[in-house]
């Protein structure tokens, strides 16, 4: 028995799939073979800016062995039209043009053509045989930069709107937002200390081991199927049907296990092209993206510029905050700011706050969806500052965020009031931590060592539809099928719900993912939902099977429903003893009194519950003659609600932390004169290997969530937001230097404690 | 990737054959670490690919104190760290040979293919500089012993002539009072590749407080591993100081002469330089005195 009377949830079960995953029986994308099976390529731009004069595919065309070759003009030209994917808002005529440059090239490695040939080497030979004749144009690849008057222009069209209008001001700047409340003027007036700083961040990339693809077969009928990896089976349903513009009844994804997604795979790249290849072909297509497309041509997290300013009393209550927040959308309009700005300040409770967003493009790849996209690069900036605040008024910085903590009936800069949340919990679980109390000594082996700490909020989608589907076998087991692809463990959590309900054991539950036919339509696998709202369905599903069993028990026992009951996993009807039995009992006789037993629940929960609250500790080891930086302990905590699977939350917390940690340290794409990025590879894009970290603590809070039959709030996203400003406060600790650049690098940190006197 | 064919010649006469036929379109193989990526990327283009691994004198590895060491050109990192005795007697390569690539790679890489790939940040090239390593060469004229240093002639250019190929390394015995080390600087702690690399070996006094000699050479702050004679020389009868560990130190930074890119500014690289010949002198003079 666990905690809080659960049976299931809060155990540790091995996971349904873990034994094909690391046997390697797992389908991934990668996997598909098909009869007569063709493979796709795609051409792409070398240049950072240039408008598409004229494409020949003559040359490629008459090369044996290609089958086809498509450009944008075999895309239906599609008018805007912003659609939802549940993590990112887009333009699906941006989409299209993302998918098949029509008429400009945006960035470097932007799609221009794709070729389908009887193998692989065929169809890259025959990319080089496409001529595209560019006119080239000025490129701009900087946020502020971009943002300058006389900056070159990415669409010519696109005028700025500005809180909430839109201007005839043709610029970069898609978008300018304010949240403002209270008087921050009069807030600072009140401060004893205001600290002001400027921050920029660099463009990073989710870094997913397994590529992109898609495999597609157009069938004589109209029919298109697709094979592809995503978070978000009915999210590519609906985007290939507006790209291609034909009906969704038209389309079938088959969602395949999927390498790792963390945001990065809900936009579609490969599957229109693979569609329009196999719809000209009448052959299956498959196509996989190389490391280097999958850098420079899926949509990274953005590069930021920031200005955080932030006033408290010396008795440490923080009286005002403003934050200037400008973030690259990349390519087409879009960047996360919006969601930046709802999380930056969150974690306190502050009563004067102005916060403006802009939403730029450059010459980069579209940005889309990373771990809480945008909040990063928020929490970067106002943790370091808080932390200077805390140095200056003399406050220890955890008692400071405890003392300041986001609370019940507090609100957010943006507008919502906060449900029963963690935030105070967390910090103060990180307080009372065996690390926070334990004491570092502060040199070794001629280094320098120190401490810091940085909190972060990520919102969690508490909503979203999702179906489940459940039919009991002979022996009282379940068959549980859903529409929610599993990029974290959500399978497991999942069944654990529905067994929980039911008093079955999580292995008694046979969890499947199933194609966009064979499930009703389920929202993405994002913003931290899935566990939260899939796992809503699955409660729902439980009480369904209940009821439906105490029908089908009522006629084998001959005795009214409503006087079954059904506790610790047992019917029974009160007046006869013999009249009982536990629920894999009764549903394997249930069968004969009246047919199969199946249920089907779909839910939509209101999106009330708030979000989830993180503190971290880090210790660092700084080589001040180097400029290295080495972890020598990390200690997450964070509010999980309720932990449904501990192993899979805590995992979850690594990731994440794993994740901010490389961001903070060594990830950036590095961007020459000519607009190209010149570290397109895991050699040169330095994510953090298994040799760079220690292991990582995990301390996990549960303060339940109020809107969940079983109190979970999402666990995936918070994790990465702390580290990177947790780490620049460690740094500072150690060197008397502040960072207020990402990454901070061994070049960065070198010349910073090099200037001042390190 | 383009077509090419493969050959596998099993003897050193038969290998300068193939190659001498098809001169500069053809390539060797050992490992592959380097070639296969080379030529999936189109960085390369072959028309055949000579795999050298059945080569007898391509696969010898044999040590004695009188003689010193012969490493095959195909022979991998694996089996010369592998084996208790050379491991033993040149720490100063196995620091190198254990972090090519990480344990996967270093089942195939060797260190004939890391010299004949001639990347200026190849790891097992400076240690192989400082303990007087010569490569054997065989080709249409015969064979010919080239210095390490002296191999490498500009990024992936090596003296390597057509029709020629790499058929081993040797290496003297350490003398009495030696002791050699590298050291790499990555942002990472393993599978990167180096910002700068330093190799030294120093011969000392019996008493181990004077240098009687010492080699220098730094890797990836110039077009080739570079053998900096002139700081190894400034140690000559020096006593065994901070003093002249430094003056050595600030020698191989002036050497040095690093491009800025995605890896480090040159300014970076030659203060890395003068960081790392400091701590790579430190434990040579420790080997040295063990």
């Amino acid at each position: 028995m666990s905690q809080n009377g659960h049976k299931v949830i809060g155990t540790r079960p091995i996971r349904h799939d873990g034994v094909d995953k690391v046997t390697g029986r797992a389908i991934y994308g990668a996997d598909i073979q098909l009869t007569g099976l063709l493979y796709g390529a795609i051409k792409r731009s070398p240049h950072p800016h240039a408008r598409i004069k004229h494409i020949d595919t003559s040359r490629a065309e008459a090369h044996p062995g290609v089958r086809a070759v498509v450009t944008a003009h075999d895309l239906p030209q599609i008018a805007d039209k912003i659609a939802d994917l549940g993590e990112a808002i887009v333009n699906l005529r941006d989409s299209s043009n993302n998918v098949l440059a029509y008429g400009k090239v945006l960035y470097k490695g932007h799609a221009v053509a794709g070729v389908a040939a009887i193998n692989l080497h065929v169809a890259q030979e025959a990319v080089e045989l496409i001529d595209v004749e560019y006119e080239l144009l000025p490129h701009v690849t900087g946020v502020l930069e971009a943002m300058e008057d006389g900056a070159p222009i990415l669409h010519e069209d696109m005028k700025t709107t500005s809180m909430g209008e839109e201007t005839d001001k043709v610029s970069n700047i898609a978008n300018h937002f304010q949240h403002k409340m209270g008087e921050p003027d009069d807030g600072f007036a009140e401060a004893d200390v205001v600290i002001e700083r400027e921050f920029t961040t660099q463009t990073v990339h989710q870094g997913y081991i397994e590529s992109h693809n898609a495999t597609a077969l157009w069938n004589e009928e109209g029919q298109l199927t697709v094979w592809t990896s995503t978070q978000g089976a009915f999210a590519v349903r609906d985007q290939l049907a507006e790209i291609l513009q034909m009906p969704v009844s038209k389309v079938k994804i088959v969602p395949l296990e999927i390498g790792g997604g963390f945001g990065g795979k809900i936009s579609v790249y490969l599957d229109p092209v693979a569609a329009l290849l196999s719809k000209k072909t009448g052959h299956p297509v498959k196509m996989t993206m190389t490391r280097d497309e999958v850098f420079e041509a899926t949509g990274p997290t953005p590069g930021s510029y920031l200005k955080v300013k932030m006033g408290a009393t010396s008795d440490g209550r923080l009286t005002a905050a403003t934050a200037y927040m400008a973030y690259e959308a990349g390519a087409y309009p879009g960047s996360p700011v919006g969601a930046g700005a709802g999380c930056i300040f969150t974690p306190y409770d502050i009563p004067n706050v102005q916060i403006d967003g802009y939403d730029v493009c450059v010459n980069k790849p579209k940005t889309n969806a990373y771990r809480a996209p945008g909040a990063t690069n928020a929490a970067y900036a106002s943790e370091t500052v808080v932390d200077e605040i805390c140095e200056k008024i003399g406050m220890d910085p955890l008692e400071f965020r405890v003392k300041n903590g986001a609370k019940e009936g507090g609100r957010r800069a943006d507008g919502p009031v906060h449900p029963r949340i963690g935030c105070i919990e967390t910090t103060q679980a990180a307080l009372n931590s065996e690390h926070y109390q334990s004491t570092l000594e502060k040199t070794a082996n001629g280094k320098v060592r120190g401490r810091g700490v940085a909190s972060g909020y990520w919102f969690n989608f508490n909503g979203g539809r999702s179906a489940i589907s459940v039919s009991i076998n002979p022996d009282g087991t379940i068959n549980m099928l859903e529409g929610s692809t599993d990029i974290g463990g959500s399978r497991a959590s999942i069944a654990m719900q529905l067994a929980e309900t039911i008093g079955l054991e999580a292995t008694d539950i046979k969890p499947y993912v199933v194609d966009t036919d064979s499930i009703g339509y389920t929202d993405v696998t994002g913003g931290s939902r899935t566990t939260f709202g899939t796992g809503y369905a699955a409660h729902a599903t439980g009480l369904a099977l209940i009821r439906e069993i105490k029908e089908r028990a009522s006629k084998l026992w001959d005795v009214p429903a409503d006087a079954i009951d059904f506790a610790d996993g047992v019917f029974s009807y009160k007046d006869d003893a013999e009249k009982r039995g536990t629920f894999k009992e009764v549903a394997s006789q249930a069968g004969d009194a009246g047919g199969p037993v199946v249920a089907q629940v779909s839910t939509n929960p209101d999106g009330s519950g708030g979000g989830a609250f993180a503190t971290h500790v880090v210790d660092v080891e700084v080589d001040r003659e180097t400029g290295k930086v080495d972890i020598l302990r990390y200690t997450a905590v964070q509010d999980a609600g309720t932990a449904i699977h501990p192993s899979y939350v805590e995992g979850q917390m690594q990731g994440g932390v794993v994740q901010g940690i490389g961001w903070g340290l060594n990830e950036e794409y590095i961007y020459n004169d000519e607009g190209s990025m010149t570290n397109a590879s895991f050699l040169d894009y330095r994510m953090p290997t298994t040799l760079d970290l220690p292991m990582i603590e995990t301390i996990i809070v549960e303060v339940p969530n109020e809107s969940h039959p079983y109190g979970v709030r999402g666990v995936g996203e918070v994790p990465i937001v702390p580290p990177p400003a947790a780490l620049s406060n460690a740094i500072y600790d150690a060197t008397g230097v502040r960072l207020r650049d990402l990454p901070m690098s061994p070049p960065r940190v070198q010349k910073a404690v090099a200037e001042n006197g390190g | 990737m383009h077509a090419f064919d493969y050959a596998t010649p099993e003897s050193v006469a038969d290998a300068v054959v193939m190659l001498s036929d098809h001169g500069e379109n053809a390539c060797v193989l050992a490992g592959g670490t380097d070639l296969i990526v080379q030529l999936r990327e189109n960085r390369r283009r072959t028309d055949l690919v000579v795999d050298v691994k059945k080569i007898a004198e391509l696969n010898a590895l044999s040590y004695n104190v009188a003689t010193g060491l012969t490493i095959g050109a195909a022979v991998p990192c694996y089996r010369i760290y592998g084996d208790a005795e050379i491991a033993a007697a040149y720490p100063g390569l196995m620091d190198a040979a254990k972090l090519v690539g990480g344990t996967g790679i270093q089942g195939r890489a060797s260190l004939g293919g890391n010299l004949c790939n001639a990347s200026p940040a190849g790891d097992t090239i400076p240690p192989m500089i400082v303990l007087g390593g010569e490569a054997e060469i065989a080709g249409p004229a015969g064979t010919r012993n080239v210095a390490v240093e002296d191999f490498c002639t500009a990024p992936g250019r090596t003296v390597l002539a057509d029709g020629e190929f790499l058929v081993s390394l040797r290496f003297p015995a350490p003398a009495p009072n030696s002791g050699a080390f590298y050291r790499r600087f990555i942002p990472r702690n393993e599978m990167d590749i180096a910002v700068v690399g330093v190799g030294a070996s120093v011969v000392l006094s019996g008493d181990g407080s004077s240098f009687v000699s010492a080699r220098i050479a730094i890797g990836a702050v110039a077009p080739t591993p570079l053998f900096v004679s002139e700081a190894g020389a400034a140690l000559a009868g020096q006593p065994v100081s901070d003093e002249s560990i430094q003056r050595a130190a600030d020698i191989a930074r002036d050497a040095a002469r690093p491009i800025s890119d995605m890896r480090g500014t040159a300014e970076y690289r030659k203060h890395l330089t003068s960081v790392l010949t400091r701590r790579v002198l430190q434990g040579a003079v420790q080997r040295a005195k063990e």
